[in-house]
């Protein structure tokens, strides 16, 4: 039917479909505005009661309709930054294992299992958070941390099990794969030829490493991470499950905390008023905003130094 | 030289063990969720509703039912529209307008989906005024359009232009060569790209937090609020009760069974294809 349709009236159909695709683009992208423009006046009355104060008071109180999302943001930054120093490394080293140094068949076998992991549905990573991953940090983590770094006020105080490392673990396993394949993604872009030229001068596979793949892949690397960061600051449910949901500030990382993207899962469908609610908008903009910023920052470095991926 | 030699050896065995050790969180996760979910899972839990607290049996296939429901009807929304979105990038679009719709896809993608969930809620539920399965169903359908969109563009990107050539030369016009060839042409990995985004999808729970909310009973209606598995799951995995944490698990059992399915299967039809 498709076919006659365009037979009997070759150019006119052709055209009116192309024309229907751009208005679809144009559609879409004007929906995108929308939605930005109905959050702000979600988060309008917020944004004039409290202003940029916002953004660095502690209180967040529905009752006494104060509100402030410091403890929010310090939430965020802290899991989301724990995260990428655990993760970092370890995705360095694997995408190079995968790449560089083991057989290409394992590799690929490998890559496919790296992968499974970003595909298990976040909220199984917060179940098993809460019941596997939690007693093991307050049984074997936190002992081990107090007894090695306890003069640091980070990892003093009592462990329930659940809190900020515990949260920040769940985040670097869950980011592993971002980082990983990106990386992977980097290092395929570098020639053969560079490689064996280290190695003729008398490399080491180490050597070759620093000075033909690593040094090359500096910024694509810095690139994929902060594509990681992105997905971190933007993860909810497994981090609402496993890091106690509470708006206290503390030094320590045993203690339990909260993140932007946590309260508003758990305070959106049953927020008590209408200042709650626009706070809660409020707090959605303002992740928005930064993860809008991390990731353009992300594509702009991987525009700017890696023309080639 | 030895110096050398020693650490090259160490680097190569720190790189070999951190790829191994990769594998460790996936390996636990699963076989935990395996463990502890084949101890709950059985046949009632696909088939019947759930229990009040304190009675034994009791399921979750209303939710089991709900997340099909919701994936479904974001499917039909997203997936077309994905499709045709992609096909405009990259056989259509070359000027602001497509530059444009190419970073809203990219932003788009990186947008934590409790916001999403947010802009269902926004789109949706406030002008009905109440929590439906309409927008769960555009919450997942917005997760779903920018990974279509993305896939479909970078496998038309793919072909050359010699083919492209051929079905003009033949007399076909940019419309058919689109359909008749490279759509056609491409289903295999287009299919690809669909399903992965459908596995993606089903696995979400924030964004229906608020929008499909969830429910205790079998559900058809569009307007209504509808249970599915995630939520169920988050429910029942932050309640106090033993029974339901064991239900929980089961539920994780089912949905993992569902998402990794799917994204083993794909894959591992591609490499056959291939």
């Amino acid at each position: 039917m498709f076919y006659n349709l365009f037979c009997r009236h070759k150019c006119r159909h052709d055209e009116v479909i192309i024309l229907g695709m751009r208005i679809l683009a144009a559609t879409i992208v004007l929906l995108l505005v929308l939605l930005t423009v109905l959050l702000f006046k979600l988060a309008w009355p917020a944004i004039t009661k409290f202003g940029i104060s916002f953004l660095w008071e502690v209180r967040w109180n529905p009752i006494n309709e104060v509100f402030g999302a410091l403890a929010f943001i310090i939430g965020t930054l802290t899991t989301s930054f724990l995260a990428i120093l655990i993760s970092t490394p370890l995705s360095i080293s694997v995408s190079l294992f995968i790449s560089e140094i083991c057989p290409k068949n394992i590799g690929k076998i490998l890559g496919v299992f790296v992968e499974m992991i970003a595909a298990v549905p976040s909220i199984v990573f917060g179940l098993w958070g809460i019941f596997s991953l939690a007693p093991w940090v307050q049984d074997v983590v936190t002992p081990f941390l107090k007894n090695t770094l306890g003069f640091l006020p980070f990892f003093q105080g009592p462990s329930y099990g659940i809190g900020v490392l515990t949260a920040s673990i769940i985040l670097a396993i869950m980011i592993t794969p971002t980082i990983c394949s990106f990386c992977r993604e980097v290092f395929r872009t570098i020639p053969e030829h560079t490689k064996e030229a280290a190695l003729a001068i008398g490399s080491t596979r180490y050597e070759m490493i620093k000075i033909a793949v690593l040094r090359p892949s500096f910024s694509g690397m810095i690139g994929g991470v902060v594509l990681g960061l992105g997905r971190a600051l933007g993860e909810t449910m497994a981090v609402a499950m496993v890091i106690g949901n509470s708006p206290r500030l503390s030094l320590s990382l045993f203690a339990p905390g909260t993140t932007m993207a946590s309260v508003i899962a758990n305070e959106y469908a049953e927020a008590s008023n209408a200042m709650h609610m626009a706070s809660l908008g409020y707090v959605a903009l303002l992740l928005l905003v930064v993860t809008l910023v991390v990731n353009g920052f992300a594509r702009f470095i991987i525009w700017k130094w890696s023309p080639k991926i | 030289m030895i110096r050398r030699r020693l650490k090259n050896y160490l680097f190569l065995s720190l790189m070999t063990f951190s790829g191994f050790a990769v594998l460790v969180p996936l390996v636990l996760i699963v076989s935990y969720v395996i463990k502890m979910g084949a101890s709950s899972f059985s046949w009632t839990f696909l088939t019947h509703l759930p229990t009040p607290v304190g009675e034994s049996g009791g399921g979750m296939a209303h939710a089991i039912l709900g997340t099909l429901y919701l994936v479904g009807l974001g499917g039909l929304l997203a997936i077309p529209l994905g499709i045709i979105l992609g096909t405009y990038l990259s056989e259509v679009g070359k000027g602001w307008m497509a530059r444009f719709l190419r970073h809203a896809i990219d932003l788009l993608t990186g947008i934590p989906s409790i916001v999403i969930g947010i802009f269902a809620y926004i789109l949706v539920v406030v002008p009905l005024k109440h929590f439906s399965a309409l927008s769960g169903g555009i919450a997942l359908g917005i997760i779903i359009l920018p990974i279509v969109t993305r896939t479909t563009e970078e496998i038309l990107k793919l072909v050359s232009n010699i083919t492209r050539e051929a079905g003009l030369a033949l007399g076909l016009n940019q419309v058919q060569v689109i359909w008749h060839i490279l759509i056609k042409g491409n289903r295999a990995g287009i299919f690809t790209g669909v399903v992965l985004a459908i596995s993606r999808a089903a696995g979400e729970t924030a964004p229906l937090l608020f929008t499909a909310f969830g429910n205790s009973y079998f559900s058809h209606s569009l307007m209504e609020p509808m249970a599915s598995l995630p939520a169920q799951i988050y429910t029942y995995a932050t309640s106090p009760f033993e029974e339901w944490q064991a239900q929980a698990w089961a539920g994780s059992f089912v949905l993992i069974l569902i998402v990794l399915g799917l994204n083993l299967s794909t894959r591992f039809f591609m490499r056959q294809k291939s």
